[in-house]
């Protein structure tokens, strides 16, 4: 049996929340890049973000967490004023 | 007034085939019933339906559109940690295809009855083992039937086969269709008390629905580990040639009744030189014959998966010539059951005969060509029109 793998019959998953050890950064091909000036702090970006890695700082502000953004593109989509671009990220 | 004429617990009763799973699954005192009627297992969803309407059975009984959705509503029950029964056959067991194999994936406890029965096209309503062949790799044991009692006993034995903590693999009991489900004759029926003897009131281990320990059922399991669950999967089919064997035997004790060693019933074997080996209901044919001939004897594959590859090697050791009747066929290839005994067989000297196809009568005559032939250089179509 591989290390750090739990194999409970028939797959159950029986640790609920344990999708955050499942990082998507992998997964990523475009980065979402923010332009703060035209941002208008509405908040769509981050109700739209299907692996919820948009959150709010201190400041009110939406950031990214990257661990969890697989570079889909929703937010710059949904965004009404096209604030967020999405970038072709250099390795 | 009732369909379903007056039946007494424990004593013998003149039933049919259908009857005796119904009853039977009764006595198991299952929570959900998810069926789909279908020609010729419709009698089983009738009186399953009866005993719950007349109240003798408590139960819910699920009405829903295809046996895809039987096959989804009884894996959502079980899920729920409650013991369930279903049954199909033919187009209706095809259609559940994707689902059994998501139930035997998730180790759900399962218990279906299915009445044998041809796949189209061309449509046939009548019997043969095409439709539980099909369903040969969903995961989920196979148990083939000889007889009306044999039913019965099989659908009790199948659900403290299934919860065995070693296996937690869904069950077919498999008889066939008319042949079985509509033949009425003897079957002793047992009591609600000695059903609950020998089967205790389902606990759920694994599966169950509860606010205190939230669960995802059908999880993904990504490339590093979906090998392993297979691998879980086969070791309980492993295990369940024991559990199979060992509740044969409890059930022996409790009813007075058991079928070979629960996996393989051996007929006049010791000095047989030609073996025949089958499946189901064409057994009683082929023993009647046997009894006529000197040195011919017969195999039962009782449990078709697991495969009970160590007995079938045993009980071939003396044999010299070795016939096997599928009423089946792998099309591009040829009998299911011969391939597979085939290739564990000891005896060089093997051949196949496909007889019974679309509820085709299986005569003693047809047995004796076997008997004539067995072993020769050839496989047959038996009684076909060239």
């Amino acid at each position: 049996m591989k290390k750090g793998l739990k194999f409970n019959i028939g797959g159950i998953i029986d640790e609920p929340g344990n999708s955050v050890e499942t990082k998507k950064d992998g997964w990523r091909v475009h980065k979402p890049e923010v332009d703060y000036d035209k941002c208008t702090k509405c908040g769509v970006c981050a109700m739209f973000c299907p692996d919820g890695a948009i959150f709010k700082d201190k400041n009110g502000n939406y950031k990214w967490d990257l661990d969890y953004c697989k570079g889909c593109g929703i937010c710059a989509q949904v965004c009404p004023v096209k604030a967020i671009i999405m970038k072709e990220e250099e390795k | 007034m009732p369909l379903f004429g007056k039946f007494k617990y424990g004593g013998k009763n003149v039933i049919s085939g259908s009857d005796a799973g119904a009853i039977a699954a009764k006595l198991c005192r299952p929570s959900v019933i998810s069926a789909y009627p279908i020609t010729p297992q419709t009698i089983i969803v009738e009186r399953l339906a009866e005993m719950v309407n007349n109240g003798e059975m408590k139960a819910e009984m699920v009405k829903v559109e295809s046996e895809h959705s039987a096959a989804s509503v009884q894996m959502g029950a079980q899920a729920t940690g409650v013991r369930t029964i279903g049954a199909s056959c033919s187009q209706g067991l095809a259609l559940m295809n994707e689902i059994l194999h998501v139930i035997s994936g998730l180790r759900l406890p399962c218990v279906m009855m299915v009445a044998n029965r041809a796949l189209s096209a061309p449509i046939s309503i009548w019997n043969d083992h095409s439709d539980t062949m099909a369903s040969r790799d969903t995961g989920w044991i196979q148990l083939h039937c000889e007889n009306n009692q044999e039913i019965f006993d099989t659908v009790i034995q199948a659900y403290k086969i299934a919860e065995d903590k070693n296996v937690m693999l869904p069950i077919m009991p498999c008889f066939d269709g008319y042949i079985l489900s509509h033949l009425y004759e003897s079957v002793n029926v047992a009591t609600q008390s000695q059903v609950d003897n020998f089967l205790p009131a389902y606990k759920a281990v694994h599966h169950y629905l509860d606010p205190k320990r939230p669960i995802t059922i059908g999880s993904v399991a990504p490339p590093n580990c979906y090998t392993e669950f297979k691998f879980q999967q086969q070791k309980a089919m492993d295990k369940a040639l024991k559990v199979i064997k060992k509740v044969n035997s409890e059930f022996s004790k409790e009813f007075g009744r058991s079928y070979g060693n629960g996996l393989v019933e051996e007929y006049k074997l010791k000095n047989a030189d030609t073996v025949l080996i089958g499946m189901g209901s064409v057994c009683g044919t082929i023993k009647s014959v046997v009894d006529k001939h000197k040195g011919v004897g017969l195999l039962r594959i009782k449990s078709f998966r697991p495969f009970p590859t160590e007995d079938i090697v045993r009980a071939l050791s003396n044999a010299k010539r070795v016939a096997v009747v599928d009423k089946a066929f792998s099309f591009g290839n040829a009998g299911p059951l011969f391939t597979e005994v085939k290739a564990v067989s000891p005896v060089k000297k093997i051949n196949g005969f496909i007889m019974g196809l679309g509820g085709r009568s299986i005569t003693e005559k047809d047995i004796e060509f076997v008997i004539k032939n067995a072993g020769v250089e050839k496989n047959f179509w038996v009684n076909v029109n060239e």
